[in-house]
């Protein structure tokens, strides 16, 4: 094999690699509301309306597996039990904790600036606090490392730009936002391994996230017919449609399972 | 002897460094530390959590970077054959490039194809120290007279288009290991790579059982595959079964690095069957040369 032969493979093998570090933001993708914010009115909000309703289980309580923090003794010793996984919460009264339900269609051109109000994420006991977070576009999010060991947050988006920063024990807050909307980013810790997190970015803000009941209530829907849809992170998605008259007050609810 | 066994040292040290990047990824600490070349700025940060997996990795590497300058400055000065001291170079040239992509894996967050060709280069530097360790053995420069073999094809061109099989199903699986493809074509190569080691095997047995350095990489190559097979099928199957289940799983990490270092073994055996061939038999132009210089002397 002569060296300019040698050369040039070395050459695309480099320029392959080079081309494959570029991770530059990827386009917007095609939004579920129409692109013309301009035309559509204001919410009237003496005339909204109110969806609101539990996610349910149907297919009993499965066991939440243990968590071993072995790995590190520091968050190890934070805990006299080890805490159990976050990853499939059934609630005492059958509900599904962390799911999110959300307006997926029906909002025409609508924009809505993001609040003001920063929306915070704890590293407490070497879990994220809340497991899920919910955003609007450029709403802020304050990230905080409560623990006497170094963590690192480490969102791994489609959509949005990726990043990985470290926040070892005592330094400040991170506030980070996400410009662009995207379902479930999933954001994970790489020190320790099952610290896992999703953060929704939506681009209004009719969506809620449920809780120890598994009840949301999303306020302030103008008149219409929207596309309803909850996600989950292990039990899947499902979607309703829905119609809502001014000042009504509706109630959907979904029943997910386990296959 | 001393030069031959410190390139054993160096591809046993590479081995362990492939174990070593195994377990970075089996843990998922590919970014637990973020920065590079330094360790959080240090050059030895608090050992804690996926820290001890990705700088241990560190640490291995730069052993094994400085052992290869040490066997490619030993080969200039010792060794007498101008191309085993090439490769020596070429090693070097291999570890600095492998050290570059494991820095561009972790700046640019761990990007597919630079992940890929970090594991896959990886893989290619331990058949160079392989391959070292194996020139400057007594036993390859003992001169003995060629094999004539008269099956086709030739188990030169058999056994290399097995170890380039072997090549490119390390590469698949280290697409599926970085989510780059599904299992299918890793499957698939598994299947090739079953036959070709079959019939590497089954010709090394048939026609050069009574010499050994054929017949034992050949047997080890033959074993390790099965062993592989069945850690495929186990890391596999335990990865399915442990995928709700917060990670990493124990079991899994172990028996998914055992793969990937078996995956390694089944490279060097393979390769090593592929250069004794190419050392041991008589080439076919010169077993036709032979032939007739033997009828005309009848």
């Amino acid at each position: 094999m002569s060296k300019r032969t040698v050369l040039t493979i070395l050459a695309i093998f480099l320029a392959a690699v080079l081309v494959g570090c570029s991770k530059e933001e990827a386009p917007a993708p095609a939004p579920s509301q129409p692109a013309a914010t301009t035309t559509a009115p204001p919410v009237d909000m003496a005339n909204a309306a109110t969806i609101t309703g539990k996610v349910s289980y149907k297919d009993g309580k499965p066991k939440r597996p243990p968590i071993n923090m072995g790995a590190d003794a520091a968050c190890k010793a934070m805990h006299k039990e080890p805490p159990l996984s976050e990853a499939k919460v059934i609630n005492d009264n059958g509900t599904v904790r962390w799911a999110t339900v959300y307006v997926k269609d029906g909002l025409g051109g609508r924009s809505f600036p993001a609040p003001a109000q920063a929306v915070e994420l704890d590293q407490e006991g070497c879990v994220y606090k809340p497991h899920v977070v919910a955003v609007m576009t450029n709403q802020t999010i304050n990230i905080s490392n409560s623990d006497q060991t170094t963590h690192n947050i480490h969102p791994v988006p489609k959509i949005n730009r990726e990043w990985n920063e470290s926040q070892p024990p005592g330094a400040g807050t991170l506030t980070k936002a996400f410009a662009r909307e995207e379902l479930a980013i999933p954001v994970k810790c790489n020190i320790h391994p099952w610290m896992h997190s999703y953060i929704h970015v939506f681009s209004h803000p009719f969506f809620s996230v449920t809780g120890e009941d598994g009840s949301f209530t999303i306020k302030g829907l103008p008149p219409g017919e929207y596309t309803i849809a909850v996600w989950t992170e292990s039990l899947g998605t499902q979607e309703q449609k829905v119609t809502v008259a001014a000042k009504e007050t509706k109630t959907v609810d979904f029943t997910v399972t386990g296959k | 002897m001393w030069l031959h066994r410190y390139a054993l040292l160096t591809a046993a040290a590479t081995f362990c460094l492939i174990i070593a990047g195994a377990l970075v990824t089996s843990h998922e600490a590919g970014l637990a530390v973020p920065d590079w070349p330094l360790s959080y700025g240090q050059l030895m940060p608090p050992m804690v959590g996926n820290i001890f997996w990705e700088h241990g990795h560190r640490m291995v590497a730069a052993f094994v970077g400085l052992l290869t300058i040490g066997l490619a400055v030993w080969l200039s000065r010792r060794e007498p054959r101008r191309w085993v001291r090439r490769l020596g170079w070429m090693a070097l040239g291999a570890v600095v490039l492998q050290g570059l992509l494991g820095g561009l894996t972790v700046l640019f967050l761990l990007p597919r194809p630079v992940s890929i060709a970090h594991a896959s280069l990886a893989q290619l530097f331990f058949c160079l120290t392989v391959s070292l360790a194996l020139f400057t053995s007594r036993g390859w420069r003992q001169e003995r007279p060629l094999r004539r073999e008269s099956s086709e094809p030739p188990l030169r061109r058999l056994a290399v288009a097995t170890t380039a099989a072997v090549f490119l199903q390390l590469m698949l699986g280290a697409a599926y290991r970085h989510d780059a493809a599904g299992i299918l074509p890793h499957l698939v190569g598994a299947a090739v790579v079953t036959i070709g080691t079959a019939c590497v095997w089954g010709r090394v047995r048939k026609e050069h059982g009574d010499e050994p350095a054929l017949r034992l990489p050949a047997a080890i190559l033959r074993s390790l595959l099965i062993l592989q097979l069945l850690l495929g099928g186990a890391a596999y199957w335990t990865r399915v079964a442990t995928a709700e289940a917060p990670q990493p799983q124990l079991i899994m990490v172990a028996l998914t690095v055992a793969h990937v270092a078996t995956g390694a073994l089944v490279l060097a055996a393979s390769l090593i069957v592929t250069l004794q061939a190419y050392r041991r038999l008589a080439p076919r132009e010169a077993q036709a040369a032979m032939v007739s210089a033997a009828e005309k002397a009848a």
